[in-house]
């Protein structure tokens, strides 16, 4: 695999570049600069609250799963935290803790029902967002709570034009892009994503990662419900049905390149394909677009920038062997034991199908 | 005995939880047992029904349709504006819903095959799109009241009936729908959209025009949107909100009959019966006095229960099933063969 990589990622990056550039140009005829330090932390705050979802909803795709229930994960953070907080600065740790334990208990059922259960994803979370919906709606009739002001500068401040925000969705994505790279886990994940029968056959407990990946996706959307808190000051039941979180996160998963089929993807991607969003959306209220036309430009460019790459179906394959990959060193032993496989397979009964075999492995 | 077993079993489960359901909103509400009563919910599920039925084509591809709640607010919100109160209209508006209806089918069709972007994606665009663009030409309130000759299509029906007292159209009209369907699950659209989505690879192996069998499952959802929503105009009349949400319900509806999201598995009549089960289940939140706040609670846990329920049953009854041969060695004369071709005979017998 010398060839020049031209993956998902690449091209995800090169859509965002030209819609920099469109953007540029189209804020330039309205007389506005586009990369002037407030517009610059605009997109940017844009990209950190859907930018934490779609982490999370990252993991779940890669799973081959869908987390639908995110919008009310994310209403019921924003309600728990404002409503322990209370405008004390002091219960802060502690309604973070609680919060994020709760979410974390609501991705656990999660999990639990799509693995152990065997429910699809798709039917699984949109239960439990029903479920979460009639205890919200049951138990909060509007705003409530109050978050306070140490809480709502982190939604507040930045360093330089760079959002706080932004910075926390940033180190929280190198996590998740170490724990799928570097640890086994996140193996497993792409393994279990990918073919859930074949990682049981080799070994690998297909339920643990996917039940982690939902767990994972929950945490992620109590932490988007947390900023959308300290940003809003109160916590709101609606606050995640408004964003639509779900479905665009999906979409931002989707346009980063990942398989919604599972098993191939990558985190950066998925910043890029956030990215994308929040500077359309950046461009749009910058030329005062309607607010309904928005909806009808974000539409097409989800669908455009998929299809640009879909089409020839180029999401790369994690590297088997050699650096990065998932088996070290296995390329040398490949390689010696090439003649003995050549040998076993020219004694074999059928040898016009067998002998892509060998090749095929040394390839891969 | 026998029926008994069907109805336990993963296919037939959503008709005994219809059953049950029913059996206990007629307790609970001996008048709901009387025609007239039972006919104006058949009226009311009809829509809902007549969008599963659509949803269920496209899920038996494999693929998803989430633009039909968007659709049925623009064809709703079309249907307000171009009707007005000029009963000669309705019939040329009636048949621009259909072209609008074909061309969101296509456009959604023809992107997701030949473009091959995922269907989730193509018709989460196309949601968007429809729902802002209805929205920006009409600057978000939807206005005009269609003719009564429009709105007696989903408000209307033959009264005086002997036996019913009343027969709505919207019942005639899911009953022909349903009809249509089942019509054309016994066609070769219905044969190789179920072959398509239990194996892509070897319809197009099959030589099958995959693209186009699935551009037309799409069609069919929309135009199941569109009467749907001509139905709906009917008796909730023209609002931005009405259609709103009825592209999970449908899904729900559909996994609810025991069709497999991933497609290549599934029975229309399961998926209209899984509608009626989860109207049913509306009303009988509604009599039992649950709260609204509620209400959605409970159809979480109702939804995920009877998938489980059939996920786990499914499973349960294909360990008891017949076991695949587990070597076959043992019964040829000489084993003298590689374990390669071995291994080929093994899937030949598993595929009988």
């Amino acid at each position: 695999m010398k060839r020049l990589k031209i993956d998902s990622t690449v091209i995800v990056l090169g859509i965002l570049l030209l819609v920099l550039v469109v953007g540029a140009i189209l804020v330039g005829t309205v007389g506005r600069n586009f990369l002037s330090a407030g517009n610059i932390r605009d997109i940017l705050t844009g990209m950190s609250v859907l930018g934490l979802v779609a982490i999370g909803q990252t993991l779940v795709v890669l799973g081959a799963s869908l987390d639908l229930s995110v919008t009310y994960v994310i209403s019921l953070s924003s309600l728990l935290a404002a409503t322990i907080m209370n405008g004390n600065p002091g219960n802060i740790p502690l309604a973070v803790i609680v919060t994020l334990l709760v979410c974390a208990g609501v991705g656990l059922l999660n999990g639990l029902i799509v693995t152990v259960l065997k429910v699809n994803g798709f039917i699984a979370t949109l239960g439990v967002g029903l479920i979460l919906q009639g205890i919200l709606n049951t138990n909060f009739e509007g705003s409530a709570g109050n978050v306070p002001w140490a809480f709502q500068l982190i939604g507040a401040t930045g360093v330089g034009p760079i959002p706080v925000s932004t910075l926390i969705m940033v180190v929280l994505a190198v996590v998740v892009w170490v724990l799928l790279n570097r640890t086994r886990t996140g193996a497993h994940l792409y393994a279990v994503g990918g073919d859930p029968e074949i990682a049981r056959l080799s070994g690998v407990r297909t339920r643990m990662p996917l039940i982690w990946a939902h767990v994972l996706c929950s945490v992620f959307a109590a932490l988007a419900g947390l900023l959308l808190a300290s940003r809003l000051g109160v916590g709101s039941p609606t606050v995640g049905q408004q964003g639509g979180y779900a479905l665009l996160s999906i979409a931002a998963v989707v346009l980063g390149g990942t398989l919604l089929l599972g098993g191939r993807g990558s985190i950066w991607g998925t910043i890029g394909g956030v990215a994308i969003l929040a500077v359309v959306d950046n461009v749009m209220s910058v030329m005062q677009v309607n607010p309904f036309l928005k909806d009808v430009v974000r539409g097409v460019v989800i669908v455009a920038a998929v299809a640009v790459y879909s089409r020839r179906s180029i999401v790369r394959r994690r590297p088997r062997f050699g650096a990065g990959g998932t088996r070290t060193g296995g390329d040398d032993a490949a390689k010696a034991a090439a003649p003995e496989m050549a040998a076993a397979v020219s004694q074999l009964a059928d040898p016009t199908s067998d002998t892509t075999l060998p090749a095929e492995g040394g390839r891969s | 005995m026998n029926a008994l077993r069907t109805l336990v079993s993963p296919r037939g489960a959503v008709f005994l939880l219809l059953v049950v359901l029913l059996v206990a909103v007629t307790i609970l509400n001996p008048s709901f047992a009387e025609p007239g009563q039972f006919m104006r919910f058949l009226q009311r599920v009809a829509p809902i029904a007549i969008v599963a039925i659509g949803q269920y084509f496209v899920i038996i591809a494999g693929e998803f349709d989430l633009s039909q709640g968007s659709l049925i607010t623009a064809q709703v919100i079309i249907a307000g504006n171009l009707v007005g109160q000029d009963d000669a209209r309705t019939v040329p508006v009636l048949l621009l819903m259909v072209v609008f209806a074909v061309a969101v089918g296509l456009v959604n069709g023809v992107i997701t095959t030949l473009l091959k972007v995922p269907s989730f994606i193509v018709t989460l665009g196309m949601m968007l799109a429809l729902l802002g663009g209805v929205m920006w030409w009409t600057g978000g309130a939807a206005t005009g009241n269609p003719a009564d000759s429009f709105r007696e299509i989903g408000r209307g029906g033959i009264r005086d009936i002997p036996l019913l007292d009343f027969l709505p159209w919207a019942v005639l009209l899911l009953i022909a729908w349903l009809a249509l369907g089942i019509w054309i699950t016994k066609r070769p659209l219905g044969k190789t959209l179920i072959a398509v989505g239990d194996n892509a690879r070897a319809v197009d192996y099959a030589g099958a025009r995959r693209a186009w069998a699935t551009t037309r499952a799409f069609i069919i959802s929309s135009l199941s949107a569109s009467l749907s929503a001509v139905l709906l105009v009917g008796y909730a009349g023209v609002h931005p909100s009405v259609g709103r949400g009825y592209e999970f319900t449908a899904i729900t509806a559909v996994v609810l009959g025991g069709v497999v999201l991933g497609g290549g598995r599934g029975w229309i009549v399961g998926a209209v019966a899984g509608a009626f089960a989860l109207e049913a289940l509306f009303m009988l939140l509604n009599i039992a006095g649950v709260p609204s706040t509620l209400r959605d609670a409970v159809q979480g846990v109702i939804i995920i229960a009877a998938v489980a329920y059939s996920a786990v049953a499914f499973r349960a009854r294909r360990k008891r099933g017949p076991q695949p041969p587990p070597d076959l060695t043992t019964e040829e004369p000489a084993p003298t063969r590689t374990i390669h071709t071995n291994s080929t005979i093994h899937t030949e017998t598993r595929g009988d």
